[in-house]
């Protein structure tokens, strides 16, 4: 006990932050167990309902359980900002190492691509793209992928240039590693660590993001339930049950502080920059 | 340093010209026809011949190259085309509604500005203190709310419950202070933690423990020379937060109904109004990098010590 409290001295917020993520993970993954009603059920009899012990928050202006909907929301928000940080971080590590290892015009012409996207203010060029390609969950997260892999190829091609010169590479040259293997064993390995901070952090965009598109109307169309999309039907019914629009914004931001709070501890950690 | 200037700006051009080059390839590359949406935006029944008299008036038939060259050399001239929907000049559109935009973004620039200079420097001065604690605290919520749900807990707690301020429109000061206070929120906490690191950065140099040798007043020290010099990362903050803050309008604007020119963008998305989604996404482009041109130019006037080669590239 007293060495669980000294390992977690000063690391509190980090330690609850961790569970609270944990927690949301769990209930993406359960939802459809631990839910108490059908998410999507409309029943107009019920509609607006008080607490009660088989709708434990109440239902929504078409009688849907606000319960499960919360927590089917959670695997929406969750899956798919997961989903866009593994693809982004994919892309960014074949173009990164690529453009890093290799070097000369292939290096300047990724490099030049993506200083052309980072030009860009991140969400109007997300919003331009779902623009063209018509409002849709998955125009979202494509748009949102072409956005954010630049971030990671940048950072990882930086990376790998400063690693390709140092010694450990050179031995495993000199002694008949072939470049994939190189890549493979050496470089990938060591690049991955700090990557993955500043991913957390990413995480936190990404689901803002996809709240506020939802929001917006461009993303998630409804009846799936989604957090953003939650908020903005329940503003019409602010001023009789502000609870409809109260809940999902406080799941958004417990779940974002808590990418938040864990990123930058970690970034202290591994002494990564965040990027503002 | 000339050389340095004329450098930067012959920089951006080429920026400039992929930022247009990437939002037409985005255009062509959409399931969107734009003789499609035009007619579809105008309500006028599509038939084959319609569709065929547009596409040949916005030059679709023509060879993608021309297209390209065509599509700059109107942005230069900044014409962008007419509005599917309203049929007007999409620059006199975003003539009339830019200034309702850029008061609700200098308004949060400025409730931001005085919130996170005394908030980031006394939480620097007086490190861990219950302030710092407290800055810190809201830099996380700063930076983890939803902007729109904030936008929409003001209204229900300010505007519903205590009914001191209008739930949406423009006009009078009143207007103002919800979606200042929702815009800036997010500015404050990065500002703030910006400020508060090179403060504490700065207090560790040798002319502060020089000055307090001379026997300067520690007043005098701080405000003096601390705090201008740790001013100038804010700077940079600005200019690379602009983004931030567009977007932000966009947001705000559809939260308290501000006619601004976000709002008009949203709209826009909604009518496959093409000529209105590309020039505000090429606009803000050309908008955040001439911001941060500007940016680093003050700067450097600043701070002549910040060398050519030690600054990022754009």
């Amino acid at each position: 006990m007293a060495r669980i409290r000294t390992a977690l001295k000063g690391k509190w917020p980090f330690a609850i932050c961790s569970g609270i993520l944990v927690v949301f993970f769990l209930v993406s993954i359960l939802a459809p167990w631990i839910a108490p009603n059908d998410p999507i059920q409309v029943n107009l009899a019920l509609k607006l309902m008080p607490p009660s012990l088989e709708y434990p928050l109440g239902t929504d202006q078409l009688g849907r359980c606000n319960l499960s909907r919360l927590l089917f929301g959670a695997r929406v928000s969750l899956g798919f900002a997961t989903l866009i940080f593994v693809a982004s971080l994919g892309i960014g590590l074949v173009v990164g190492t690529l453009a890093g290892y290799r070097g000369g015009w292939i290096d300047t012409l990724l490099m030049r691509f993506c200083d052309g996207v980072m030009a860009f203010p991140n969400l109007v060029l997300v919003l331009g793209i779902v623009g063209l390609l018509g409002p849709g969950l998955w125009q979202v997260v494509v748009a949102l992928m072409m956005v954010q892999w630049v971030y990671y190829a940048r950072m990882i091609r930086g990376m790998v240039v400063s690693m390709k010169e140092q010694n450990f590479i050179t031995a495993a040259r000199i002694s008949g590693s072939s470049n994939w293997k190189i890549i493979r064993r050496h470089l990938v390995p060591n690049v991955l660590p700090p990557i993955m901070v500043m991913g957390t952090l990413e995480m936190g965009w990404a689901i803002m993001d996809i709240s506020a598109l939802s929001f917006l109307g461009l993303g998630i169309q409804p009846p799936t339930p989604e957090w953003g999309a939650m908020i903005h039907e329940g503003t019409s019914f602010m001023r009789s049950n502000p609870e409809l629009m109260l809940y999902p914004g406080l799941m958004i931001l417990f779940v974002v502080i808590s990418f938040n709070v864990i990123g930058e501890s970690l970034s202290e950690q591994f002494g990564v920059k965040r990027r503002y | 340093m000339v050389i340095y200037l004329i450098k930067r700006l012959f920089a951006v051009v080429p920026i400039i010209l992929f930022a247009i080059f990437l939002m037409f390839v985005l255009v062509r590359l959409s399931p969107v026809d734009p003789a499609q949406a035009y007619l579809a935006a105008s309500n006028i029944h599509p038939t084959e011949e319609l569709l065929a008299e547009k596409r040949q008036e916005f030059g679709l038939d023509r060879p993608l190259i021309v297209q390209y060259f065509q599509t700059v050399a109107d942005i230069v001239r900044f014409d962008f085309g007419n509005s599917y929907v309203t049929n007007t000049p999409v620059w006199q559109e975003i003539a009339t509604r830019l200034p309702a935009t850029l008061q609700l973004a200098f308004s949060s620039i400025l409730v931001a500005i005085i919130v996170s200079v005394p908030l980031g420097f006394l939480s620097a001065v007086y490190k861990n203190s219950w302030l710092d604690h407290f800055s810190r605290l809201l830099s996380y919520l700063g930076a983890s709310i939803p902007q729109f749900w904030l936008g929409y807990v003001l209204i229900f707690f300010f505007a519903v419950k205590l009914d001191l301020f209008p739930v949406e429109g423009r006009g009078t000061w009143q207007h103002f202070v919800l979606p200042s206070i929702t815009l800036s929120l997010a500015l404050i906490a990065i500002y703030t933690r910006l400020l508060r690191a090179s403060v504490l950065e700065e207090l560790e140099e040798t002319y502060v423990l020089y000055g307090r040798t001379r026997g300067l007043k520690e007043k005098g020290i701080m405000v003096k020379h601390v705090l201008r010099i740790s001013i100038s990362p804010m700077l940079t903050g600005l200019g690379m937060n602009l983004g931030k803050l567009l977007t932000g309008t966009i947001i705000v604007e559809q939260v308290f109904s501000w006619p601004g020119f976000g709002r008009f963008f949203i709209e826009a998305i909604f009518n496959r109004d093409i000529p209105v989604i590309q020039s505000y996404v090429v606009l803000a482009a050309c908008l955040f990098i001439v911001c941060n041109l500007i940016v680093d130019i003050i700067q450097l006037y600043l701070d002549p010590r910040i060398s050519r080669e030690g600054r990022t590239q754009f």
